[in-house]
């Protein structure tokens, strides 16, 4: 149940997606955030969803594991898309009692949902296929300049990469957690919801124990190691663009722009 | 009455487990698994890692349904409802690795009744077993109160068998009790399976990594390679494959191999001992045969 969640994922390979500079696949996302939000027709749409399709393709990332990492998300997809459905005026095309559904309500239904799944499987790809030791330099990097306003960005960027490193132990743990505490008879599946959450109490505490335990671990071991923050800290693996990295800006620029242009049209 | 007594109290029956099913990662952990346990029995499993110990010994009761195939509690079909299934979980006991890692609650005895509380005992039930339990491993009245985390490690980890001991299970599954704890706490966590053993007439199964734990505890031994039993015997039995032992992995007790390279050298000598005492026997007699030649 709880290994189905694959958020902060990575699956290792060796495409040119995964290759391509942890920078720019960073920009990429945000550029491809900005086209999906300034997309607003169908054709437009269609764009950004072609260039996510060609994305996953070429990454040989399977889309099914893509559909099951969105599986905790259903329940937000679908209460996006009833909202839009109910709450959205227009031409009325069906009424029942105090509910209607119109042909506006539908449409930005639609496109609400095809949003969401788009925004969510756009940004699965670039944990899917970007270490997070890679992401993390690429973030330190291009937050680079922030550190002359005194923004701790090292310091930001190593939680991060700590706190994306940690999820799939601690889905594991809890998993060990839980599997210990029904062996001893609990029962998280039944009673009413006060019931539930007093029994979620014997696998709290001991998560939290073991993640404290597992951050002072951690912080020994990168004392041992002579961590001291980012100041004079030297890279083994220097980030470098290749020409793969300008032919992705340049798609996905090209992308941006043409969403933009078709965005141009239709206002016009 | 006579039925359960020649029924295995757990069986399996072309067990399968596959894991990732569906997806790149797919495999099977065991695969059409046979293994029967008798009542009153101590059981060790042996194998390396990844063998399919952890997944099977996770069938037996109840906490993993298989992807085909039976799991049998005194011949019925442990999956047949729900509520016999976590009737299951109080009969048959599991203690994970590292237990004391699953400890909760404020005080040594709330968590120890946490079981016994999940079986909707009375509160003077669960307070003579939660008593009874502390017993069996050793914990001093004084400790129920005192909060599990204030306590050593060797003692957190009496207090979590204590946790799976207070629900009284018929079958007793500790996997690697023993692991990382110290020469002295490992032989009284050791003891204290025994007595449990011996108290309630339960049946025991315990993996280990420990050959020499194994030697001297258990009753009959199960070898898990790649999803499969590959041997069912005695110790004594097993451990004269040494060579296909080793193959898969895993290693013979010091003494067996102490014994093995004497032979190796030439000495005319009886392997099958595997327990200190038992080697120790070997040794002298020869040694009065040699005195004799």
């Amino acid at each position: 149940m709880l290994k189905d969640i694959t958020l902060g994922q990575y699956f290792p390979g060796n495409t040119v997606i995964h290759r391509l500079d942890p920078r720019t696949k960073l920009i990429l996302v945000i550029v491809y955030i900005v086209a999906l939000f300034s997309a607003k027709s169908p054709l437009s749409y269609g764009l950004v969803a072609l260039f996510l399709i060609v994305t996953v393709g070429i990454s040989k990332i399977q889309p099914k594991v893509i559909l099951k990492g969105m599986k905790p998300l259903v329940i937000i997809i679908a209460l996006t898309g009833i909202l839009n459905l109910f709450y959205t005026d227009g031409r009325v095309l069906v009424q029942v009692w105090i509910f209607r559904i119109t042909v506006e309500g539908i449409i930005s239904a639609l496109f609400m949902v095809s949003r969401i799944i788009l925004l969510i499987a756009g940004t699965f790809m670039l944990t899917y296929t970007t270490s997070p030791i890679a992401l993390t330099d690429g973030l330190e990097n291009l937050l680079g300049p922030l550190k002359k306003v005194k923004v701790p960005v090292h310091e930001l960027a190593m939680m991060m990469c700590i706190a994306l490193r940690f999820i799939p132990t601690l889905i594991e743990e809890t998993d060990k957690i839980m599997s210990a505490q029904k062996a001893r008879g609990a029962d998280f599946e039944s009673g009413n919801l006060m019931a539930r959450a007093k029994a979620l109490v014997p696998i709290l505490v001991p998560l939290f124990i073991s993640a404290f335990r597992r951050a002072d671990e951690l912080a020994i071991a990168m004392e041992c190691r002579c961590y001291q923050g980012g100041k004079g800290r030297t890279r083994m693996r220097q980030l470098r663009y290749a020409s793969r990295d300008i032919w992705a800006f340049g798609i996905g620029l090209a992308m941006l722009v043409m969403v933009f242009v078709l965005r141009g049209i239709q206002i016009v | 009455m006579e039925e359960t007594t020649l029924t295995p109290i757990l069986q399996t029956k072309n067990l399968t487990h596959t894991y990732g099913e569906g997806t790149p990662f797919q495999r099977d952990a065991i695969h059409n698994l046979d293994f029967s346990v008798e009542r009153g029995a101590f059981i060790g499993i042996i194998g390396h890692t990844g063998s399919g110990k952890s997944t099977l010994i996770q069938h037996l009761n109840g906490l993993l349904k298989p992807t085909s195939g039976q799991v049998l509690f005194n011949g019925e079909d442990i999956w047949q409802n729900k509520e016999f299934t976590r009737q299951i979980r109080f009969k048959v006991g599991l203690v994970f690795q590292y237990p004391e890692y699953q400890l909760f609650e404020e005080t040594v005895y709330k968590d120890i009744s946490f079981g016994p509380k999940n079986m909707g005992l009375s509160p003077e039930e669960i307070d003579r077993r939660v008593r009874q339990a502390a017993g069996f491993v050793g914990l001093d009245a004084s400790v129920l109160e005192v909060s599990p985390f204030d306590l050593s490690g060797g003692q957190k980890r009496r207090v979590a068998i204590a946790g799976v001991i207070a629900m009284e299970p018929d079958v007793l599954i500790l996997d690697e009790p023993t692991a990382g704890l110290d020469p002295v706490g490992r032989e009284s966590v050791l003891e204290n399976i025994r007595n449990y053993q011996k108290a309630q007439n339960a049946t025991i199964i315990m993996v280990s990594h420990s050959m020499e734990e194994i030697a001297s505890n258990v009753d009959k031994l199960a070898v898990l390679n790649h999803g499969k039993v590959a041997m069912y015997a005695t110790p004594k039995e097993v451990f004269t494959h040494a060579e296909e032992l080793i193959a898969m992995g895993l290693a013979v007790p010091q003494v067996t191999n102490v014994l093995l390279r004497l032979k190796q050298l030439g000495v005319t000598i009886d392997t099958s001992a595997f327990t200190v005492e038992q080697a120790k026997e070997v040794l002298l007699r020869k040694k009065e045969e040699l005195r004799h030649a």
